[in-house]
């Protein structure tokens, strides 16, 4: 065991304990800093762009999981039929999920390139614009894209896992509601979705902390832009931290995270608990 | 019956169908745009979603005139041992956990777990402070050894869930022969867990490979760069992009792990699973 818990206490826990002396100095890269309290912090709080990054942050981890689950859920459900070559399928459609992120925000980057965008062609061709549709030029079209990129990439996590829980319903009991004279809406809501529910919770839970915590998909599709509107956390901190070179204002932007990140966490650990 | 049959393929086929080309356009899109010649692209008379003429220059370009090899073989190197040496740690504390009653194993169980949801955006800035002073920017070491802190909370969590599905008994009676604790594990607990230690070998290969931000800070001269990394940083030039090579990039970056995990989908699923099903 100790190999393991050397690591993870060199680079898990001591990082989290400096990046919390960091927050509260005036620290830059190749400049050690002093002790100035929470002053880090109380700048932040009035900040316009850390406003707009935490309204960002929220949107883009909260509005987004309703989606995922409706649409993973819808996923799941036709999966969960006698379907041709499920295998095949089933392998195709995890793939959002599974290949780098940053690799297939690329694609989207440039399906929502200004000149590029095979979106406007199409409408182009149709009469139902006049010129290309610049995606990432503004801040709510930029932050509709981005959750629109999140939500694909989420679905196929939702309905997996969704699957997973259909697939422990058994056939019997179906049979048996639809003998009592259950219809099919009926049977959903009484036998398939209390089965599920749980998973539900589950996956949503853990969808809101990784998304909460992303980087690279905002990262490539518009670094935070345009004029810093669409930044989360993660890049925010990023673009003070490292870019513009200020360690201790970034460290804070981050550990602003964290007792959301925790509160979450504890409401997960509590849920999986409740359900042992 | 033809009715029945006609009914199915609306409900299952036609809803299928959608959300095949809902998921799967992007890579579609970045593969025919890796094929076609670059003023192709500026010709909006084509039909951009078909290759009027085919052409590797794309792929050429990647491996002869960028970093494209070297960021392969770094990728696949740091994705290797680190995931050698979080299994290997992994193995023991989800053996020790599951099996060694010590003080505060419970409370360590539930630690481990809550340390997996700690996200690599909250320690990036102290832990690039952390790598400068161990001298490590630029170097293997750099990932081999921060990539483990995000694979052996979730792989020990797993490995523990499978080393507690088998039964004490048999590893009771070998101990009455006079097997050490080792010899339990390496003989007869690691034989039946093969394919607990094969999700988890393959979960924490997949996301070393999409690591992106630790790879973004520590590694930042040209030939140390990982794929996604290099991609997104060298490849995307500000006055011209090249948008095959860039999609060629993305898609050859990507089709290690869709490889892998098409290959182990069964055992991927399970432990994409396990903490949701099992909780």
């Amino acid at each position: 065991m100790l190999p393991g818990l050397t690591l993870l206490g060199v680079f898990l826990a001591y990082p989290f304990f400096l990046g919390i002396w960091l927050s509260l100095t005036d620290t830059r890269i190749g400049m050690p800093g002093e002790y100035i309290g929470l002053w880090n912090y109380i700048d932040l709080l009035e900040d316009e762009i850390f406003h707009q990054t935490a309204w960002n942050t929220m949107i883009y981890a909260l509005v987004t999981v309703p989606f995922k689950g409706l649409m993973g859920l819808g996923l799941a459900l036709v999966l969960n039929n006698h379907i041709r070559f499920s295998n095949p399928i089933r392998a195709f459609v995890m793939l959002p999920w599974i290949v780098p992120t940053a690799l297939s925000s690329l694609g989207w980057f440039m399906i929502f390139d200004p000149v590029f965008s095979p979106i406007s062609w199409l409408m182009t061709k149709m009469g139902l614009i006049e010129s290309n549709i610049n995606f990432l030029g503004d801040q709510v079209m930029a932050v509709t894209a981005i959750c629109w990129v999140n939500i694909w990439r989420g679905i196929p996590f939702f309905g997996i896992s969704i699957l997973a829980g259909l697939q422990a319903v058994s056939q019997e009991l179906h049979e048996a509601a639809a003998i009592d004279g259950a219809n099919k809406f009926d049977r959903f809501v009484h036998v398939t979705f209390p089965h599920v529910k749980g998973i539900l919770m589950i996956s949503s839970l853990l969808s809101v902390i990784w998304t909460f915590a992303d980087f690279q998909l905002i990262y490539v599709m518009t670094k935070g832009g345009p004029a810093n509107q669409t930044h989360i956390f993660g890049t925010y901190a990023y673009q003070v931290g490292l870019s513009a070179t200020e360690i201790g204002m970034g460290a804070a932007i981050t550990l602003y995270m964290f007792p959301i990140l925790a509160l979450f966490s504890i409401i997960l650990l509590r849920y999986m608990r409740k359900q042992q | 019956m033809v009715g029945s049959e006609k009914h199915k393929s609306l409900q299952v086929y036609v809803p299928l169908a959608v959300y095949m080309v809902l998921l799967l356009f992007p890579f579609y899109w970045m593969t025919i745009v890796s094929f076609k010649p670059t003023t192709d692209l500026f010709k909006t008379e084509l039909n951009p979603f078909w290759v009027q003429r085919f052409t590797l220059e794309n792929y050429l370009y990647l491996f002869e005139s960028t970093e494209f090899s070297s960021w392969l073989i770094n990728t696949l190197i740091i994705s290797v041992v680190s995931t050698a040496l979080s299994i290997f740690c992994s193995i023991c504390i989800g053996y020790a956990l599951a099996r060694l009653r010590f003080p505060g194993s419970n409370f360590m169980g539930i630690g481990i777990f809550l340390v997996y949801l700690v996200p690599p955006t909250l320690l990036f800035i102290p832990m690039a402070q952390v790598i400068a002073a161990l001298n490590l920017f630029n170097t293997y070491w750099s990932l081999i050894l921060t990539y483990p802190t995000q694979l052996i909370p979730f792989a020990s969590w797993l490995l523990m869930g499978y080393f507690q599905t088998i039964p004490k008994e048999i590893e009771e009676s070998a101990l009455m022969d006079g097997c050490s604790r080792i010899q339990i594990l390496i003989r007869i607990v690691l034989p039946l867990s093969v394919p607990g230690i094969l999700s988890a070998v393959i979960f924490s290969f997949t996301l070393c490979w999409n690591e992106f931000l630790y790879a973004l800070i520590f590694m930042s001269s040209g030939a140390m760069k990982t794929i996604p990394v290099g991609t997104v940083s060298d490849l995307i030039k500000a006055d011209t992009l090249f948008w095959g090579s860039l999609m060629a990039s993305a898609l050859l970056g990507s089709v290690p792990v869709a490889f892998i995990y098409s290959f182990f989908v069964k055992y991927y699923v399970s432990g994409l699973t396990a903490s949701a099903v099992k909780g």
